[in-house]
């Protein structure tokens, strides 16, 4: 019996975030259409609905080419180690309502350990392929990726800290409740949670490879990066697992710092805690298309110096700031200090980052400026 | 230095983060007013609708016929100006002859070949008899190379009235100039009866 309710749980889990898959595919392209004032694919079914069945088809009869030089083992396994970690992912994230598949007490652990081998799938890809730019591109998806786990890492750390627990269902729990009847105990809404939120969040960005930080596919010096030598459904499965580790991503900011399946009012409670999960997972969705729709690449040293001189040191700070939190007991007492050394931390990063554009200046020699 | 310090405040303001803030504001307006502004989605679904072309556009030449008869109403008399003034050479042309091997003021044979035309309209403004105009086609793609792109007389005929829908302006100037000089035939013909 209860291998057949496990099957079912997998069976909606993977059922959701395929068909999440191709609904955030079709809306991609859709928003960004709309934003740069075109109309997107209108052309397969009632406005263009079909078009991920179109895709997913064109993808599934197209040419497997595999360079001559080409691993060819290596370059038939790195998809498939793209996808399987990621899908790994889902079956951690605490959707709360009996729909979550497994509560591990180091499933933060997990997460982080399985997310990371999505890295090894890029390298292996870059490096089968036999291609400079494949390699060049998965060489700046290792820099980057291994970069960006660290403030990932120091970010996720705090809620651990707060909730005294490795596993994600339990870290919902602690959010559970409602503070003057009304306002969700919910990470977010302190002020290390705020600051974690947003670091989580650019930092799964860039984990993901998604703009504006996806130069290791920058087009315009790269080709595709590692995805140079890839077609057909190969190539669908990169894609696939870009998409699942920005499912898996914002899965992990839902259930760290937006309460997981809590509903935002008392009101709203009889909705059942997945559905909740799901709403705050698509809207994470959304906004991450609308961040791409929005802000150019980034360069390779701007990526690097973001990293290391902007979110490393602010998420050690909000490291401190989460222990203060937590010893203050909440409250105002909290407030005060917690939120005080943040944008402390701020008006520092702003004044240093500020005077430094501003001081730099450029030698034009054969022009004059 | 103060220039790009200054220029820096402007665009993104004096706090970090502000300009990707109002970045993502433009987006959002954008992407929501799409749906209820039509000029912010200013494209139109090509083969389907069209917009349309200014008068002045202009692709390549075709010829001109008064009335329902292509081969009575032609206004061309192969006088041969516009093949000798075409910069590229695109235009061929044969008189029609008469058993006797003596050239008529008709064209046998009126090619022009567009792959090679330039659409410089030199020929349009060349002709006395305002028998060659600029069309406005643009859909015009082939499964050959060679032979589908040269025009021959039949494809190049098209009566007065396309070219009056075509261009009302140009056409009504054409149509005058003619009107007048037939009246200036016309009034020749008279004189020469009395004298």
């Amino acid at each position: 019996m209860w291998l057949v309710i496990i099957q079912l749980k997998i069976g909606i889990i993977l059922t959701f975030f395929s068909l999440l898959f191709a609904v955030a595919s079709l809306a991609e392209r859709k928003i960004l259409a709309r934003i740069q004032n075109r109309r997107g694919p209108n052309r397969v079914g009632p406005c263009g609905l079909f078009q991920p069945i179109a895709d997913g088809i064109k993808m599934l009869i197209k040419e497997d080419v595999v360079p001559r030089k080409a691993d060819r083992a290596l370059h038939f396994l790195a998809p498939i180690v793209m996808v399987a970690p990621m899908v790994l992912l889902f079956g951690i994230l605490p959707y709360g309502g009996g729909l979550t598949l497994v509560d591990l007490e180091v499933g933060l652990l997990f997460f982080f350990a399985v997310s990371s081998v999505s890295e090894l799938a890029v390298f292996m890809a870059g490096w089968s392929s036999a291609n400079k730019y494949s390699v060049f591109g998965a060489m700046r998806a290792i820099a980057q990726m291994v970069s960006y786990e660290v403030p990932l890492v120091l970010v996720a750390i705090t809620p651990v800290m707060v909730a005294g627990s490795l596993s994600l269902v339990h870290m919902v729990e602690d959010q559970a409740g409602y503070a003057i009847g009304v306002i969700p105990n919910w990470f977010v809404l302190t002020p290390w949670g705020i600051v974690g939120f947003l670091l989580l969040f650019v930092t799964s960005l860039a984990e993901a490879n998604r703009t504006p930080f996806d130069l290791p596919e920058g087009e315009s010096e790269l080709v595709a990066g590692h995805l140079t030598e890839y077609s057909g459904f190969k190539y669908a499965l990169f894609f696939m697992g870009e998409y699942f580790g920005i499912f898996a991503g914002s899965g992990l900011a839902v259930a760290l710092f937006l309460g997981g399946g809590g509903a935002p009012l008392p009101l709203l409670q009889w909705i059942p805690p997945y559905l909740w999960f799901f709403v705050k997972l698509v809207v994470l969705v959304g906004i991450v298309i609308w961040v791409r729709a929005s802000l150019p690449r980034m360069r390779i040293d701007q990526l690097m110096d973001l990293c290391w001189k902007g979110l490393v040191p602010l998420a050690f700070v909000n490291l401190i700031a989460a222990a203060i939190w937590h010893y203050s007991g909440g409250g105002w007492q909290g407030w005060i200090l917690a939120g005080g050394l943040l944008v402390g931390a701020y008006l520092m990063l702003n004044r240093v980052v500020l005077r430094s554009r501003c001081s730099w200046e450029r030698k034009y020699y054969l022009a004059k400026s | 230095m103060e220039r790009m310090a200054s220029h820096y405040r402007k665009s993104g303001g004096r706090w970090l983060g502000s300009g990707i803030l109002r970045g993502m504001g433009v987006t959002l307006k954008n992407w929501i007013g799409s749906y209820f502004d039509p000029s912010r989605l200013v494209t139109v679904c090509y083969p389907g609708e069209r917009l349309p072309l200014p008068e002045n556009s202009r692709s390549f030449p075709f010829l001109i016929y008064d009335g329902d008869d292509p081969e009575a109403g032609l206004r061309c008399v192969a006088c041969r100006i516009c093949e000798k003034e075409c910069p590229p050479e695109c235009i061929h042309i044969e008189n029609e002859r008469d058993e006797n091997g003596k050239p008529r003021k008709r064209p046998a044979v009126f090619d022009i070949d567009i792959s090679v035309c330039m659409s410089c309209q030199i020929c349009v403004e060349v002709c006395p008899f305002d028998a060659i105009e600029m069309d406005q086609i643009y859909a015009i793609s082939t499964n050959a190379r060679f032979e589908p792109l040269r025009l021959h007389k039949e494809q190049l005929l098209k009566p007065n009235e396309y070219f009056r829908e075509l261009s009302p302006t140009r056409s009504a100037a054409a149509d005058a100039r003619r009107e007048a000089e037939r009246a200036k035939q016309a009034k020749k013909k008279e004189a020469g009866k009395k004298g």
